[in-house]
């Protein structure tokens, strides 16, 4: 078991979630086993409804499941108190929002460094490793600028290096493009291919089949539970 | 981690400047009110006690009773009741230090070309040592200034500015009051008002002999309107009044179904009251001054939960990232305890400026204390707390999933 969940990065089983609403119950997810392998690049697709978003809450630790397991890098994290996810949440995963979701009055070096903030790192260090992430999505000159000073896809960008900064295990991305141009959303595909390459775990949420095409695993969502689970065509791979 | 946080607090007061200062101008103005009213307050009981200090220790003053003429009923201490043999009498009593019969009244004094009204008190050596009041130049008079009625007199600093030149020494001159001359031996020092603000340093102290047979003049040989009793310990005084009221209806044949014909004023009583006046008051000052102090901190949580939702998506997105419940509860916190630490800080700089313009600008006695300025200070960090901590837990409360959807 240990060697296994080694080699899986996420082990979920039979993960339900079911929201308390006003018309009663209302199951999101029914039932959902899932594993990905450590350096796996998948991409969660489904209609609006169809409990994907749900499911990724829960894969970022920022919900818990109604009932089921959840495993991350081998520790059973279904019902784990709020500060021990916010510890997950800070050191074992890197999120990337669709709306960028930089703090407007950081700087970009601050914004990077923020994680590294509740990981209780020194300030120098987390000056030099903010600078030095920066460098790597290829914004080495913008560490005293503003958010709102740069492009969309640049903001996503430093997003990304705030996702890497704490040296994740897994990235989780919803919907990374969705505010982007085509152009800008092929860079910063680009850019999680390379991350992939160099073996960090990809989780994307994503409704663009172009985009899911990146992927090497597309998993599909319908009414609560995954109904395809197949590796991308390779011959669909779209050229730009 | 605290450094990065205050640091973070501090940007995001200066992020909304006009926002900020609006909100710590509450604390600004309850905080310098509370500084300004306490030093008003303490000043005024400062100053009590300093009149209290003037009047002399253990003191009672017994006054004649009021007297009734064919229906005409004179006022207290206009009667004739009190006689000299009172006042001696009343000396041989157990607990009882110093005695002084006086006579005393307003008259018009006269010296060259000026003239002023003055409070002429016609005593005996005794009552300058009761109410502990010094010669500050010359002599005081002596028994035989009272024995043979000499005309001397003593005079208070404001007798001696009304009717003298600056560069003029009293000493030696002479003063006409009811067209007796009086020979000045000596200066009072100086003693300021009295609890019911009269200037005690507009009094002339003459012998009580010369007194009433050339200032007032006496219907009844012997007469006197007060006695001035010192008790010989605070403790003593209760025993004192008692003996004294028992010896005086003793010897002025009061039935026991009649009433007092003298009074007994407890000046100790009087001033405790005074005292106790100021401190209501101050205390009242100090309460009101509180309220704003209040108000100020209901608007920094109004602020503050104001602040908390417009920053519901930032505080998802810490969250996501790793900050945990009590890290997004501190840094809300701490952002309250700041806006009101300055506003307390600016607030006390304002009422303490405020209080020495007071100073300046009135005879107000104004006392500015450590721990008055101290209180302030813990007060206003505390409201800050206490007013902060409900819209930081509710900051710390929020789902980070409903957090980071907020638009």
């Amino acid at each position: 078991m240990r060697v296994d969940a080694e080699d899986n990065v996420i082990r979920v089983a039979r993960l339900t979630k079911t929201y308390e609403t006003a018309a009663g119950p209302f199951p999101a997810l029914r039932g959902v086993d899932l594993d990905i392998r450590r350096g796996e690049y998948v991409a969660i697709m489904g209609p609006s409804g169809s409990g994907k978003s749900t499911f990724m809450n829960l894969l970022g630790c920022l919900d818990t499941p109604s009932s089921g397991e959840y495993a991350l890098v081998g520790r059973n994290v279904a019902h784990l108190p709020g500060d021990e996810l916010a510890a997950l949440r800070n050191r074992t995963i890197g999120f990337v929002f669709q709306g960028f979701n930089l703090l407007p009055r950081m700087t970009l070096e601050d914004n990077v460094a923020l994680p590294l903030v509740y990981a209780h790192v020194e300030r120098e260090e987390r000056r030099r490793r903010a600078r030095e992430m920066l460098a790597r999505v290829g914004l080495e000159g913008y560490a005293r600028s503003l958010p709102a000073r740069i492009s969309g896809g640049q903001q996503q960008r430093v997003a990304i290096a705030r996702a890497l900064i704490n040296g994740p295990r897994l990235i989780l991305a919803d919907e990374p493009t969705g505010n982007l141009d085509s152009h800008t959303s092929e860079e910063i595909m680009t850019f999680f291919r390379e991350l992939n390459d160099e073996g960090i775990t990809i989780v994307l949420v994503t409704h663009e089949a172009d985009i899911a095409a990146h992927a090497e695993r597309q998993v599909r969502f319908l009414d609560g539970l995954i109904v395809s689970d197949r590796p991308t065509p390779r011959m669909e791979m779209p050229t730009c | 981690m605290l450094s990065v946080m205050l640091g973070e607090a501090w940007h995001a007061m200066g992020c909304n400047r006009l926002r900020t200062a609006l909100t710590m101008l509450g604390m600004v103005i309850g905080v310098g009110s509370v500084v300004l009213m306490m030093a008003i307050g303490q000043g005024a009981q400062y100053a009590v006690a300093q009149t209290i200090s003037t009047m002399g220790s253990n003191l009672y003053v017994i006054i004649a009773g009021w007297t009734q003429q064919a229906g005409v009923r004179s006022g207290g201490g206009y009667g004739f009741t009190l006689r000299l043999g009172d006042a001696d009498a009343i000396e041989e009593l157990d607990g009882v230090s110093l005695v002084a019969p006086a006579h005393q009244g307003t008259q018009q004094v006269v010296y060259g070309s000026k003239n002023w009204s003055s409070v002429i008190v016609g005593t005996t050596p005794a009552y300058l040592e009761a109410r502990a009041w010094s010669v500050a130049s010359g002599y005081g008079m002596d028994d035989s200034d009272v024995r043979s009625a000499t005309r001397v007199a003593l005079v208070g600093k404001t007798v001696v500015e009304s009717l003298f030149e600056a560069d003029e020494e009293p000493l030696g001159k002479t003063i006409r009051i009811r067209n007796t001359p009086f020979t000045i031996i000596g200066t009072l020092a100086p003693k300021g008002q009295n609890l019911d603000g009269r200037d005690q340093d507009d009094t002339i102290i003459v012998p009580l002999t010369t007194a009433q047979r050339k200032v007032f003049g006496v219907p009844f040989a012997g007469s006197i309107r007060q006695i001035v009793v010192q008790a010989e310990s605070n403790e003593a005084m209760p025993a004192v009044e008692k003996s004294v009221t028992a010896l005086l209806r003793q010897r002025h044949r009061l039935r026991a179904d009649q009433d007092n014909d003298f009074y007994i004023r407890n000046l100790a009583a009087a001033a405790d009251s005074a005292a106790e006046t100021t401190r209501v008051m101050s205390l009242l000052l100090g309460a009101i001054a509180s309220v704003s102090l209040l108000v100020g901190g209901i608007g920094i949580m109004n602020i503050m939960l104001v602040s908390v939702t417009e920053r519901t998506r930032e505080i998802g997105v810490r969250m996501a990232i790793g900050a945990r419940q009590k890290d997004i509860l501190a840094q809300f916190l701490l952002e309250a305890i700041m806006i009101s630490i300055t506003g307390c800080l600016i607030g006390l700089a304002l009422g303490i400026g405020s209080a020495l313009a007071v100073n300046a600008l009135t005879d107000m006695v104004i006392v500015i204390s450590g721990s008055a300025v101290l209180v302030a200070f813990v007060v206003a960090a505390g409201v800050g707390v206490f007013f902060g901590f409900y819209p930081a837990r509710k900051a710390a409360a929020l789902d980070p999933i409903e957090a980071l959807r907020y638009q």
